[in-house]
């Protein structure tokens, strides 16, 4: 099939100043679309010619898995923001299950918050949910996802330096604090 | 002992155009320095404190990755510093070019290789040229591993090194890793390289 770089779901200047407009172009139109022109490429005539990105993420290596798995990720991670669109995380199935294995909301955000800092080098940090309904949070390298495992995305950080590099250099910390005051807990619930 | 960031021997702004002031004043005072601390964190208190990092990186798995990661970054940014100046670009000379000659063929090809190995490597990592008892190879690793290192697939004495994490050319190149790589040849010092390959 061919895939192709979907839209980002609001204006590129919409998420400032936690992540800014320049920010956003080189991750959406060059990086993300990279991703795709180059998985479009290495398809052609491979065994996953005709196969979707969850297929590819789970049974691709190399360069098929790399391209396929970074362009599934960058949709993921752009859908969930929505800085006009806060919402209050609300009481619910996904909020009970944040509470019952977190203890608490500032809990979990405390550990995600962690887990993306302590990640060494390029790749993501994930809230999953696992084949028994308990949430988790994992760490994966470089393309890396937690589908290939099992586990249901639910939401997800990019730490590759560049998502950040060019509004907060070597603060990833100061990245992940902001983070948090784009995510539209709507989306986040109804992945859950 | 304790290891200590080193004094770059040149100006921040002094690779300009190629590698930008900021870009170099952080790398150095903020990511290389980040390394150190750490490492000297991790190493601290232990009979590893009177080690040199080389051996210490040459015995890497046994010792646990906090060590793995800041010894790398470490030691890495260091070659990566060292074998830069104002003063670069050009061929190297005399032993090296012949052993650049005899392995790759000719400066071209060598020059080729390197820059696929650094373009390709993907995610965070570097892309090195290492001495093997005389035979020169190429290799790329993940992350702030080495050719030092007893995990790295191919071993030996690095005497170039690429830096290819994104922070250090993302401010100045952002997503255009090629251009980043291509600018690199007119700051490496071959005469400082040279001094490598013993």
């Amino acid at each position: 099939m061919i895939f192709e770089l979907p839209n980002l779901p609001y204006a590129s200047d919409a998420l400032e100043p936690m992540i800014s407009k320049k920010t956003l172009e080189f991750h959406h139109d060059k990086h993300h679309a990279a991703y795709v022109t180059n998985l479009n490429n290495l398809v052609k005539g491979s065994k996953f010619e005709e196969a979707d990105l969850e297929t590819i993420i789970k049974y691709a290596d190399g360069g098929i898995f790399n391209n396929g798995a970074q362009v599934w990720n960058h949709t993921f991670y752009f859908e969930q923001f929505g800085k006009d669109k806060i919402h209050m995380l609300k009481n619910g199935a996904f909020s009970d299950a944040v509470y019952r294995d977190f203890g608490s909301l500032d809990i979990f955000k405390d550990k995600f918050s962690n887990a993306s800092k302590t990640l060494f080098g390029s790749g993501w940090t994930w809230l999953v949910k696992k084949p028994d309904g308990t949430l988790d949070i994992v760490q994966t390298s470089n393309a890396a996802n937690p589908m290939r495992d099992g586990l249901k995305p639910i939401l997800t950080c990019d730490v590759w330096e560049h998502a950040y590099y060019i509004d907060y250099q070597n603060k990833r910390a100061d990245y992940i604090e902001n983070f948090w005051k784009i995510i539209d807990w709507a989306v986040i619930a109804k992945r859950y | 002992m304790s290891f200590e960031l080193p004094k770059l021997a040149y100006a921040y702004n002094a690779l300009e155009p190629y590698i930008d002031a900021m870009t170099m004043e952080i790398h150095h005072t903020k990511h290389h320095a980040a390394y150190t601390n750490n490492l000297n964190n991790a190493i601290k208190d232990s009979e590893n404190e009177n080690k040199s990092i080389e051996e210490i990186l040459k015995n890497i798995s046994k010792y646990p990755m906090v060590v793995r990661n800041n010894g790398g970054g470490y030691y890495n940014h260091n070659v990566f510093w060292e074998i830069m100046s104002p003063n670069g670009g050009g061929e190297p000379k005399g032993d090296l070019l012949q052993a650049i000659l005899k392995d790759f063929g000719s400066f071209e090809k060598f020059k080729e290789s390197f820059n696929n190995a650094a373009a390709t490597r993907f995610g965070s990592g570097w892309a090195w040229l290492v001495n093997q008892n005389g035979k020169l190879v190429i290799s790329s690793t993940p992350n702030q591993d080495n050719p030092l290192m007893d995990v790295a697939e191919i071993k030996g004495t690095p005497i170039l090194a690429i830096d290819v994490w994104e922070h250090a050319y993302y401010l100045k190149y952002q997503n255009r890793r090629p251009e980043y790589i291509n600018a690199f040849w007119n700051v490496i010092d071959w005469n400082l390289v040279a001094k490598r390959f013993v």
